[in-house]
């Protein structure tokens, strides 16, 4: 069976499942709008935790907060499963596929078969829709991918149940209730409104406070565990920054073009404004990882060009703590 | 970024950016890659065929069993291995010594090969 499920490339897996499945539902709404409306954007920095033998960075909350979030703002009705048997989440799929209902499904990325392998790493909060079954190869719509794709019953069981940190436990979702009435304008405000608390929350960690940090952190960083381990890190900031999904520039593009949409909706100048200049915030971050990655390249081992990378980065830090300020009075 | 920045440079994937038009709008386009991207991504991919080519001599000279040389090739670490495997990670951490992976049953060996997709045979040597 095969359901005619429209299958569109969005920058980030979690948001473009969510557009797409309430698309599908009759419930048009585009990716940056479900990202705005799940106060996507975000900072966080975690020293203390080593993701690939390096600190860990973040550019958004926590997986499957953005939708949570958006879901409830809205009244949308989502019905999560988690499974203990992957025969039995196996099961579930088949019983609601043949039912004409496309499914999200939470998956590791290590054994995403069509994803290139210098892509595949055991990360766990990956999401794309199954919208139908042909023998035993399921069709899927990941998106991310240009295009759709599949997966065997063996291979799809094996990234429902992948392993490690955010193990998707077979995780399936798919909207129950949409209300027909929805107060966009509150949604949006709510929204906005977390953004700023979360991103000028005083938190030496998180939002801007933590691109200070990290800033600071990059000072140090050559003399205390020398370049390579340095060059190393700044890397890591450029792969989560950049990292598929994030529509360029640490999600700030994609807030951009929600800024757009809401200016439409609450006829308001004042956030199309604010849209241009998270775009330019966007922008900076582009060049910091233009210098960044400049400095594997050159190998050089004078400490200046760190702290020239360091000093774009507060750059940065003060742009977005006046850009969330004037937001948060826009609002 | 404009447009006509969104960079087109060689890469295995192809992802969606969002850039503003002439106009100032919003708009999608796709990217076949960026080189810094690239460039970060590449190296720490480097990163780890290094370790795992420091691992393979220290297995090679028995310091460390084959199951830390898979480990690494699989890109997982302890805890997401541990995870695989279904137990405390100092229990999965014993079987990094060479002489506490001799004495694994047949049983362990068999989980741990299936968790790499090898065969047992593989895993015990792992020049096959």
């Amino acid at each position: 069976m095969k359901i005619d499920f429209k299958h569109k490339q969005t920058a980030h897996c979690e948001n473009g499942v969510i557009s797409n499945l309430l698309t599908y539902n009759g419930f048009e709404m585009s990716e940056p709008m479900a990202f705005g409306l799940g106060s996507g954007i975000f900072f966080v920095y975690l020293p203390f935790i080593k993701v690939n033998y390096a600190p860990g960075f973040s550019f958004r909350p926590q997986p499957g907060l953005i939708f949570k979030r958006m879901s409830k703002r809205l009244g949308i009705k989502i019905k999560r499963q988690k499974f203990r048997n992957p025969k039995a989440a196996k099961k579930a799929l088949d019983e609601k596929l043949k039912n004409n209902i496309p499914v999200g499904l939470q998956v590791g990325v290590f054994n995403l078969t069509y994803f290139p392998d210098d892509y595949r790493f055991h990360f766990n909060a990956h999401n794309l829709v199954v919208y139908g079954k042909e023998k035993d190869t399921y069709l899927i719509s990941d998106p991310v991918m240009e295009n759709m794709t599949t997966l065997s019953s063996k291979e799809l069981e094996t990234v429902r149940f992948a392993k490690g940190v955010y193990a998707p436990k077979g995780q399936m979702y798919y909207p129950i209730e949409i209300p027909k009435e929805v107060d966009f304008k509150k949604a949006i405000k709510k929204a906005i409104r977390a953004t700023c608390r979360d991103m000028l929350a005083p938190v030496p960690i998180v939002g801007v406070k933590g691109i200070r940090t990290v800033a600071k952190s990059i000072k140090k960083w050559p003399k205390k565990i020398g370049t390579k381990k340095t060059n190393h890190y700044l890397g890591q900031i450029v792969r989560m920054q950049e990292e598929i999904g994030t529509g360029g520039g640490g999600f700030r593009f994609i807030y951009g073009a929600f800024l757009q949409e809401v200016s439409e909706i609450l006829n308001n100048d004042e956030f199309r404004k604010l849209s241009k200049e998270i775009t330019d915030i966007g922008d900076l971050w582009r060049d910091f990882a233009i210098d960044a990655s400049r400095l594997y390249k050159n190998r050089s081992v004078e400490f200046d060009g760190y702290n020239k990378v360091a000093d774009k980065l507060l750059v940065i830090a003060d742009k977005e703590e006046d850009f969330y300020k004037k937001l948060k009075k826009a609002i | 970024m404009n447009d006509n920045e969104v960079p087109q440079d060689k890469s295995s994937f192809t992802d969606l950016c969002y850039a503003v038009d002439e106009n100032g709008n919003y708009i999608t386009k796709k990217s076949s890659g960026w080189e810094p991207k690239k460039v970060v991504l590449d190296n720490s991919l480097d990163l780890i065929d290094e370790r795992v080519e420091e691992i393979k001599k220290k297995v090679v000279n028995k310091e460390l069993s084959p199951i830390v040389y898979y480990m690494e090739l699989n890109r997982m670490d302890l805890s997401v291995l541990a995870a695989y495997y279904g137990k405390w990670k100092w229990r999965v951490k014993r079987h990094f010594k060479p002489s506490n992976f001799e004495k694994l049953s047949a049983e362990s060996l068999k989980k741990y090969a299936d968790i790499f997709s090898i065969s047992v045979d593989e895993l015990k040597d792992i020049t096959k």
